[in-house]
């Protein structure tokens, strides 16, 4: 059987290679094809870009990465033509950037790619199959690099002492809602943390100064790829998260998904058109907070990428 | 029916649970389900406002050998990959992805729901983002609206206009992506010869005919 | 006998110097409690306080001490001194932790701490240090009898432990069920496969043991005795009655399977190939690893295992209970079949799988073998064609008319114990409350004909039962206990189980066995007073042959000679007093613990007159748990009345009625009375002890009439040791009822 028990919870992984060997982190990034210019995260990019000076981590994007074929590819892509686009970029980040993890900011790109790195160490058949596709493209795999989310590399790498030094301007008074959803917490999720009530969104949220305000729906679904396909059902959950955000005195939604940011935001008007309801509850990423904690602009942080105006965070940034 | 369902019809007679076991990924599991319902409880989308069958039912009708009726049943494709059944299973049994197994199993055997739209979003999305080894969301969309015709397509579109309009405000949509412009893999026929030959060794190892 | 001399020593440790007037305690001890010797110690229960003690025991001739300081529960090896009779006032638990450290509350706190010096007095005169019951008997040979899987681990047990065992087995071998068996449930890592059952080598061991000495094909004809002294008839089926000597008892008697037969319309007796677990077990055997074959030679290609067959029914008309072993069973049978051959379909049908423990990773190994489970409840099996069509409710699916075909289907019958004669149904009730009880069980057909141990007792030939026909358990707290002193039983006949709990099971009965032979031959009774030297004693000249000792003793403890009087057998005795709380002429007694040792407690409290508006509560609490939780109360300084003064009483069946008219009429206000709770779920220590107790106070609700009293001055209280903080609470509601109601009118006469 290709599962064991303790798969189902992430295991400690903190590279110790990272950081110590040069004195600087070092990572492999993967950003996925939302977080690229012009793409529906591009200001997900932005903001960790800026983030990721300010705490000295550099990231190296995979070269001629490709798409990780998300959870929703499954019906078409099947099992191993799946795996062997993930495995592609595990071959060109050792080839190219040996010795350092793989960092995703996309929880979609983080999952499948360490899906595909736990089946194809445990099983040796996909693994040999595997192999003989990547021939085809002049690939090999011969270690598959420890697959992180930028939010794992934040949290264990740096730690929340680490993170709260370089914040210059606390968000104090903000109320934001932590809205974990599912792929950075299921089914590996963050080391540590419960599946039912994550608390690392909300730690970060407090490092750089926010209030995490408590709400019962920071682990439900948005709906995901289903946003397209089944709208009526998303949009339902949808309504439902920012309901409980509001009702429980949150100013904005904070995110580590760029899919849970997009489905969360974008479909706000069409939800106000159906139910009636009047949401207006801007959409932002954990990294774009931080950006403005530790100092910087409002394009710094990809404000201008939201589509429902954080009014009140382009303030603090001006001041 | 199908050339290939009448194929693995003909190969597993009446032993539809050793059928999914071999044939769709990760249903080798199903066997190991113990009943509990919790699966069921924990399906956000059970609730918007229900599905057929959830997964208790499936792996149930599995064992009762209830072939057509699971195989041409809209349930599976309701999963949004929410991991929530997965990761509250007693049994463990990694339930998203034995969804998602008998769900492609069924495509296969064509006999998936006709014009199912996960199953389209699905199609499409894998046949974009590997043609050129990354998504164009443009065209993505595109595809997606126009699934149904023409009409249909710009009346959806202008349903959606107002979400595609704050995109591109927001610099998070560049229609020149529907172009051809955007974000591309170089090694693009690498990428091919990588997919076909994985696809080959798949139906192999599945000892099935090679689709798509 | 040596003189007496009387001594009470008075603590100042743990804040009762600080709280408390020591010097008036000291002047009440010596004024009012007449103690020859009174000495205050700041810490009486470190070594030099200790020694003190001991020094005036050795050196001065004390008899008796009053020792005030804590609850008696407290610094037992501290106090303990073997030929010294004590009595223990209760000044830190008992007054300063549960009242306020306030000035108002001051002189109240005070009057009580003097109230517990003057009772500690008052008990410790009335009481004699017990010697130990001189009848003892001291066999120590251990009867077990039944030779399956509990009676020889049980056998085997004892003799490692140094004891001689006879075993007594009905059959002609032994092995019992488990010699049926084709395989067992695994016991081992990593659970996955059925295992060699371990009877040959346990019989092997038996036969090669000189203590064990077996009787084949053999009953008990009689049992007379008592512990340590028991004289057991052994009917061997050639030959002569042996009569043998023993110390204690196992019966370990086992269990029958349900009859299969009263389930037509699952097909039993209707096709031969509808078998039950033992069937199956036999099939098993006969193909010893190969292919399984039906009864007519046929390869067996499909089968289905109905779970809970004539169990767990609601109904009424099969058995209620679940047998705990049968879902293992079903899978282990699977098993067989997948590991014979493959491709054999299995389908277990049932509502719940019950598999606890290690049963989980074996109903997996099943799983993966592809044992297909489904639940559903079966509504009919008929013969069709070669095989059968099991009909039933798919519970999942909702569908009501699934069905499917098999060669062979399985029943999971479950079982009935092998308990004897149901003696509670022999005999006429003789408790209002268990009229209900009795017809009850004569209705599930428990009455077995056929005793097992055909005991001499007065209370009948068997064990009594506990529920369904099981066996006697202290089911809560001591499960292993039965209301026969030095009689066990273990294994299935006590409560459903499997051999890896019965083989545990019998080797606790063993130990316990052994602790009972060893306490009878010391004169020392059993648990729950394990250790206690005293023992009843009966003044026969005042005795009216009323029976009541006799018929309420709980233990079966008491018999009758040939004039009606009751004849003790100490051995038998738990010493909970019951027979002195019954005797309504009072001539039975326990040195230490009397009608007197109570009675001058009660008689010692000082009544003040009406005029000061100070009630006085009398609290007689069970020392098993009402006592405890109060001295938990304390302990987590939950305050309550002032008005109240506890005596420990050690069972509520034993106390007597002419407390609680003393009491009334020396002028207290009230009476709580705390036992433990009683009927199905009953938490006596002594089963029987608080029904008991209960049925004979609701009698004094008459005297109450009779003395022109409000029903109210008496009130009885169900008390858990749980119940520590709402307890104190029930204290204050009681008093402020009392208040309410008015102080009594008899005070000062």
């Amino acid at each position: 059987m290709a599962r064991n028990e303790n798969e189902v919870s992430a295991e400690a992984h903190v590279s110790e290679a990272n950081g110590q060997r040069s004195g600087r982190r070092q990572y492999a990034f993967y950003p996925g094809c939302s977080s690229q210019k012009g793409a529906s995260a591009s200001n997900y990019l932005t903001s960790v870009e800026s983030m990721c000076k300010v705490l000295d981590i550099k990231i190296t994007e995979i070269p001629d990465w490709n798409c990780c074929g998300a959870s929703i590819s499954y019906a078409e892509a099947g099992e191993l033509p799946r795996h062997v686009m993930n495995a592609r970029n595990f071959a060109l980040a050792e080839q190219h950037l040996p010795g350092q993890d793989i960092v995703a900011t996309c929880a979609a790109c983080w999952l499948g790619a360490r899906e595909t790195k736990e089946r194809l160490e445990h099983s040796s058949v996909l693994l040999a199959d595997t192999q003989e596709a990547l021939k085809e493209a002049g690939l090999q795999i011969r270690a598959i690099p420890e697959i992180r989310h930028m939010v794992e590399v934040l949290i264990e790498d740096l730690g929340y002492e680490e993170l709260k030094k370089p914040v210059k301007k606390p968000l104090q008074g903000m109320k934001f809602a932590g809205y974990v959803g599912c792929q950075t917490n299921r089914p590996f999720g963050i080391h540590g943390e419960s599946f039912e009530n994550p608390v690392y969104l909300d730690k970060l949220i407090e490092t750089v100064g926010g209030e995490a305000v408590p709400y019962d729906q920071k682990v439900t679904c948005c709906g995901g790829a289903l946003a397209f396909s089944e709208p009526d059902k998303a949009q339902a959950q949808i309504k439902d998260i920012i309901e409980s955000a509001y009702d429980n005195g949150a100013e904005m939604l904070v995110t580590p998904c760029p899919l849970c940011q997009a489905n969360t935001e974008i479909y706000q008007s069409q939800i106000n058109k159906k139910y009636g309801t009047k949401f207006n509850m801007p959409v932002l990423y954990y990294s774009q907070l931080m950006v403005l904690a530790y100092g910087g602009t409002a394009k710094e942080a990809g404000l201008d990428g939201n589509v429902i105006r954080a009014r009140k965070l382009e303030e603090f940034a001006s001041k | 029916m199908s050339n290939a369902n009448q194929a693995m019809a003909a190969r597993y007679k009446n032993n539809f649970l050793k059928e999914i076991e071999e044939q769709a990924e990760m249903g080798e599991w199903v066997k190991m389900c113990m009943q509990c319902g919790v699966c069921s409880g924990s399906c956000p989308t059970h609730f918007h406002p229900g599905w057929e069958h959830p997964p208790q039912e499936i792996f149930m009708m599995i064992r009762a050998g209830k072939r057509e009726e699971v195989l041409t049943s809209p349930s599976m494709w309701m999963c949004t990959s929410c991991y929530n059944c997965y990761v509250r299973c007693p049994r463990k049994l990694p339930i998203t992805h034995i969804m998602h197994g008998i769900a492609e199993y069924a495509y296969r055997l064509g006999l998936a729901p006709k014009m199912q739209p996960t199953l389209h979003l699905s199609q499409t999305f894998w046949r974009n983002c590997t043609k050129t080894g990354r998504v164009n969301e443009v065209r993505l969309t595109q595809s997606l609206y126009f699934k149904d015709g023409f009409m249909a397509g710009i009346k959806k579109g202008l349903e959606m206009k107002d979400v595609a309009l704050g995109l591109i405000k927001a610099k998070r949509l560049n229609i020149l992506e529907a172009l051809g412009f955007g974000h591309k893999c170089k090694d693009q026929q690498g990428i091919q010869k990588m997919l076909a030959k994985a696809r080959e060794l798949e139906a192999k190892r599945k000892n099935r005919q090679v689709t798509a | 006998m040596a003189e007496k001399k009387h001594a009470a020593y008075i603590c100042s440790g743990c804040g009762l110097g600080e709280r408390l007037d020591i010097a008036a305690l000291e002047a009440v001890a010596k004024k009012e409690g007449k103690m020859q010797i009174v000495r205050t110690h700041p810490f009486l229960c470190s070594e030099e306080g200790v020694a003190m003690i001991r020094a005036d025991i050795d050196n001065e001739g004390v008899t008796h001490a009053a020792i005030c300081a804590c609850s008696r529960r407290a610094k037992t090896d501290a106090f303990n001194f073997p030929t010294t009779a004590i009595a223990r006032g209760n000044l830190r638990e008992g007054v300063i932790w549960v009242r306020p450290d306030t000035e108002e509350a001051r002189e109240t706190t005070q009057e009580m701490a003097e109230d517990y010096v003057r009772m500690a007095c008052a008990e410790v005169k009335a009481m004699t240090q017990p010697a130990g019951n001189p009848n003892t008997g001291t066999n120590k040979t251990l009867l077990v009898v039944g030779g399956g899987i509990s009676g020889m681990t049980a056998a085997l047990e004892a003799s490692k432990a140094g004891y001689k065992v006879v075993l007594v087995e009905k059959t002609g071998q032994l092995g019992g069920w488990a010699a049926r068996l084709h395989r067992r449930v695994p016991t081992r890592e990593p659970f996955k496969s059925p295992e060699d059952t371990g009877v040959a080598d346990l019989v092997a061991q038996i036969e090669a043991d000189p203590n064990i000495k077996v009787y084949l094909n053999a009953t008990i004809a009689k049992t007379a005795g008592a512990p340590g002294r028991f004289k057991v008839d052994i009917a061997v089926e050639s030959g002569p009655t042996v009569t043998a000597d023993i110390g204690a008892i196992v019966q370990a008697t086992g269990f029958s399977l349900y009859d299969a037969n009263k389930l037509p319309h699952l097909g039993y007796g209707k096709s031969p190939h509808v078998v039950d677990q033992a069937g199956l077990e036999a099939l098993a055997k006969a193909a010893n690893g190969g292919v399984i074959k039906r009864a007519d030679g046929k390869e067996v290609k499909s089968v289905v295992f109905v779970q809970c067959a004539g169990q767990r029914d609601a109904s009424g008309e099969h058995l209620p209970y679940c047998s705990g072993y049968c879902c293992n069973t079903s899978i282990k049978q699977a098993i067989y079949l997948k590991d014979a051959n493959p491709d054999v379909d299995t389908v277990v049908l049932f509502t719940d799988l019950r598999t606890p423990g290690n049963g989980e990773d074996f109903y997996r190994a099943a799983q993966n073998r592809g044992v297909i489970f489904s639940k559903g409840v079966v509504s009919e099996v008929v013969p069709s064609g070669d095989g059968l069509t099991v009909k039933f409710h798919d519970l999942i699916l909702d569908d009501k008319n699934a069905q499917i075909v098999a060669d062979l289907v399985v029943l999971a019958t479950g079982v009935v114990p092998n308990s004897g004669v149901n003696i509670e149904a022999l005999t006429a009730p003789q408790v209002e409350g268990q009229e209900a009880q009795v017809s009850e069980a004569s209705q599930l057909g428990e009455v077995k004909p056929v005793s097992i141990l055909n005991l001499t007792y007065r209370q009948g030939p068997d064990i009594p039962q506990l529920k369904w026909g099981f066996t006697d358990s202290h089911f809560i707290c001591f499960p292993y206990e039965t209301r026969r002193t030095a009689i066990y039983t273990a294994g299935p006949v006590r409560r459903p189980m499997d051999i890896a709990q019965a083989i545990e099971d019998a080797t606790g009965a063993a130990m316990k066995a052994i602790q009972a032979m060893e306490n009878a031959g010391l004169g020392r009774a059993a648990h729950p007073r394990s250790g206690d030297l005293s023992f009843p004693t009966a003044r026969l000249e005042g005795c009216t042959q009323c029976k009541r000792c006799t018929v309420e003793c709980p233990f079966g403890a008491i018999d009758e000679d040939e004039k009606r009087f009751p004849l003790f057998n100490e051995s038998r005795c738990r010493r909970c007093g019951t027979c002195m709380g019954a005797c309504p002429v009072r001539v039975i007694s326990f040195e230490n613990y009397s009608i007197n040792t109570v009675g001058a407690q009660i008689k010692a409290v000082n009544i003040p007159d009406e005029f000061e508006n100070k009630p006085r509560i009398l609290i007689l609490a069970c020392e098993n748990d009402a006592y405890p939780a109060l001295d938990m109360a304390a302990l987590n300084r939950n305050c309550y009345s002032a008005y109240v003064r506890a005596i420990p009483v050690r069972c509520l069946g034993s106390v007597n009625t002419i407390w609680i008219t003393d009491a009334l009429n020396s002028g207290f206000d009230g009476v709580m009375l705390m036992g433990c709770k009683h009927g199905e779920e009953y938490q006596c220590h002594f089963v029987k002890g608080s029904e008991l107790g209960r049925y004979r106070m609701s009698k004094v609700y008459d005297t109450l009439k009779g003395m022109n009293l409000e029903p109210e001055r008496v009130l009885d209280l169900e008390v858990a040791i749980t119940d520590l903080h709402t307890l104190p609470k029930k204290i204050d509601e009681y008093t402020a009822k009392i208040m309410e109601i008015g102080l009594s009118p008899f005070k000062g006469f």
